[in-house]
């Protein structure tokens, strides 16, 4: 049992890694409704400047606030360039162009930064330690607790705040919203800032984990489960979906892949999301679109 | 005839006779191109790999610039290369073979470097269509040692079977004799893909032989999350963990491992999880880790310093980063290089001293024999182990050393090169050539030729 419940609980602390992933998407689609792309690379990018700048003996927090800056410019830049001209066009055109988005930051990240694997140590432990006779691990304690924390502020910045308010309306009706007076692209480039931050975010996190390499964009493909099961447009949602997802993914690599002779965690969260797809497409948590007939 | 017409006459003439000069001159270029030796490089300096292949094209690059600068060539005939991105994709791999299998300038390809497991095997029917051997150092397919099925194939050096060997005869070592390892648990944590799974029939058949457990445990690619893998590697506990991992999944492997408290200097990294680019991002609890390898890490061989003396410091290296300077990727390209340049120093030596193609490479490859004292003459003892190559053996060595991470650097642990138990595994080797042979309507050559 102890160890069922080992596999359970390092399963939901990796769903929560997963769920660090997911809200950065949910950010940029509750807001413009574009599925952006490109959030993987952004990870990479901003996980990469990070240590780069630490690489050259910048302070951590100075590192870190440098990063921002690095992820807020690439926001205006992605909203000037490629959303700004786009605008009022079908939501494939805006997702095709995130695409491009991503291999340019990419592209552009390894050219300026190069492409050697590099380590990040945010002197953050990660032997485990017993609780209740179960191992669990300080580093996913950690990454918990941050998403945790994240969660809640970005909620009181959607709910409390101006701009959040602001964003929620353009989201719910881009054409009422221009009406009233709501800057589009000001709110545009402030939500893909917010982006950018969970991305450094979470690329601090997997970079901690696996190295800084270009590996880190990979991390998305488990990421678009969670948002298919959580929701496109609920940061609770992602927490919620990442959950399930890691806890699914865990279990079934432990007793359904030894009964298949190989790894199952590579689909295996794919068929959980085409399950819940069936039973409520619009995810646990996502608003079913509402269109007047 | 008008004006006019004149100048119209006088422009061809001089028109044709540009392009007769210029003809000429290309001809004399080619020509003289024609008697250099031309090596396309397959590269992926770009992608999710890049990081494992830099270091590797700057050992291969610097080992050429060296045959050319202070040796002047391959008995005078200088190299040429050019790279071919393929950012380790068989499509764009295979298309890059296609574009410059016909060599350049007349200059033919005596051998091709594939650089990637998947592209090699994608290749392996076009290499004998069109007589170009692949030279795979330690990737391919392992059946491919049987020359006598599979002639343009060339899984030189180290096979996977061989290491999956060479790392269970470390363990035996570690445990004080072969006898000793009936009962042992070693669980073999593998990249779920073709090569991943390429050591189980060989760590079956040794388990079987030898008495000890063997565990499969799959990680799905890339292997950025472990943690379930690992709880199995828990609740199994065994002695020993042989990671066969790629990219991202060994670091992510390190530090799970430490994550459930399984000892790391109980961990054998397999060939391609052996490296710097391997083990620095796990950070501290890397340090123990183990690694067995065909390029042992180190600067100090006296190949080595010849490349610093007459490339680096005259700053001819195509080495970005000076820390990767006899890094276990530098040295695999090092190899890589000494391999290829003495098998068209063979075939120079059969065929006379000129551009070598595909099938006269072949035969350079087949005769092949890197001795004790030809690896002294080039300053590469310690660094590549004797090679003797055949028709009936495309793979020739079989023993790599084991190495041990100290948190800065690669230390050798094990006593000189562990050999793998080449005996036990060939009889299965050919049977499964065989069966490829069966299969594919192949007429096995005459290994006596």
């Amino acid at each position: 049992m102890s160890f069922f419940i080992e596999t359970l609980v390092g399963g939901l602390l990796a769903g929560v890694m997963y769920s660090l992933v997911a809200i950065g998407f949910v950010l940029v689609f509750k807001a413009s409704g574009v599925f952006n792309f490109a959030q993987g690379s952004m990870v990479l990018c901003a996980a990469l400047t990070f240590v780069t700048l630490r690489d050259k003996g910048i302070d951590f927090w100075l590192a870190a606030l440098i990063t921002l800056a690095v992820m807020v410019l690439i926001a205006i830049a992605v909203e000037r360039v490629v959303l700004r001209p786009l605008v009022n066009r079908p939501q494939i055109t805006l997702f095709m162009a995130t695409l491009g988005v991503s291999f340019v930051i990419e592209g552009l990240a390894q050219i300026v930064m190069g492409a050697s694997v590099h380590e990040l140590d945010l002197g953050i432990v990660d032997t485990p330690i017993e609780i209740g006779g179960v191992q669990v691990s300080q580093f996913d304690l950690i990454a918990a607790g941050t998403a945790g924390i994240l969660v809640v502020a970005l909620s009181i910045f959607f709910n409390k705040t101006r701009v959040g308010i602001a964003l929620r309306a353009i989201a719910d009706d881009p054409q009422a919203a221009l009406s009233i007076g709501i800057r589009l692209q000001t709110l545009w480039q402030i939500v893909w800032g917010v982006a950018g931050f969970v991305s450094l975010v979470a690329g601090l996190l997997w970079g901690a984990r696996q190295g800084v390499q270009f590996a880190l964009t990979l991390v998305v493909l488990k990421a678009l489960p969670v948002l298919i099961i959580g929701g496109f447009t609920s940061i609770t949602g992602a927490i919620v979906g990442g959950l399930i997802v890691g806890a699914g993914d865990s279990l079934a690599e432990i007793y359904l892949g030894s009964l298949l002779g190989g790894s199952v965690s590579t689909w295996f969260s794919y068929v959980l999301a085409v399950a819940f797809l069936l039973i409520r497409p619009a995810g646990l948590f996502g608003e079913a679109p509402i269109e007047r007939i | 005839m008008s004006l006019w017409k004149q100048k119209r006459i006088v422009s061809r003439a001089v028109g044709l006779a540009a392009l007769a000069l210029s003809a000429a001159v290309g001809t004399s270029a080619s020509a003289e191109e024609a008697k250099t030796q031309y090596f396309p490089l397959a590269t992926f300096r770009v992608g999710a790999y890049a990081s494992s292949g830099i270091p590797v094209w700057a050992g291969e690059i610097d080992y050429f610039r060296y045959i050319n600068e202070v040796e002047g060539g391959i008995n005078g005939i200088k190299l040429v290369w050019d790279e071919c991105e393929t950012n380790w994709e068989v499509e764009k791999g295979v298309e890059c073979y296609e574009r410059v299998k016909a060599g350049k300038n007349g200059s033919p390809v005596p051998i091709f470097l594939p650089h990637g497991d998947p592209i090699s095997k994608a290749l392996t029917e076009k290499s004998v269509a069109d007589k170009i051997p692949l030279v795979t150092i330690a990737y391919g397919r392992t059946e491919a040692i049987d020359g006598r099925v599979f002639p343009y194939s060339f899984p030189v050096v180290f096979s996977f079977w061989s290491e999956a060997s060479s790392a269970v005869n470390f363990i035996a070592e570690k445990a004080g004799g072969k006898d000793k390892l009936k009962g042992l648990k070693i669980a073999t944590v593998y990249h779920d893909s073709p090569y991943g799974k390429e050591t189980q029939v060989p760590l079956a058949h040794l388990a079987k032989t030898y008495g000890f457990e063997d565990i499969q445990i799959p990680v799905p690619h890339p292997g950025n999350e472990q943690s379930a893998q690992w709880a199995k590697i828990r609740q199994l506990k065994p002695d020993w963990v042989f990671l066969r991992g790629w990219g991202v999944m060994t670091p992510v492997a390190i530090k799970t491992a430490a994550k459930v408290g399984f000892p790391v200097d109980h961990i054998i990294g397999g060939i391609w999880s052996g490296s710097e680019e391997d083990v620095r991002p796990a950070g501290a609890v890397g340090k123990g880790y183990l690694a067995i390898t065909p390029f042992p890490a180190g600067a100090n061989f006296e190949i080595h310093q010849k490349l610093k003396k007459y490339i680096l410091d005259k700053g001819l290296s195509d080495l970005k980063d000076p820390k990767s300077f006899g890094s276990v990727y530098y040295n695999s390209g090092v190899d890589e290089a000494i391999i290829a340049v003495e098998a068209i120093r063979t075939a120079q030596a059969h065929f006379g001293v000129r551009p070598i193609n595909g099938e006269e490479a072949q035969w350079g490859l087949e005769h092949l024999d890197l001795s004790e004292k030809r690896l002294a003459e080039i300053g590469a003892t310690g660094l590549q182990q004797p090679l003797k190559l055949s028709a009936k053996d495309h793979e020739g060595g079989g023993a790599g050393k084991v190495l041990q991470w100290d948190g800065e650097k690669w230390n050798v642990v094990s006593n000189g090169w562990v050999k793998s138990d080449r005996d036990l595994l060939l009889p299965l080797i050919y049977e499964r050539a065989a069966a490829y042979a069966r299969e594919k309507g192949i007429t096995p050559r005459d290994a006596t030729n």
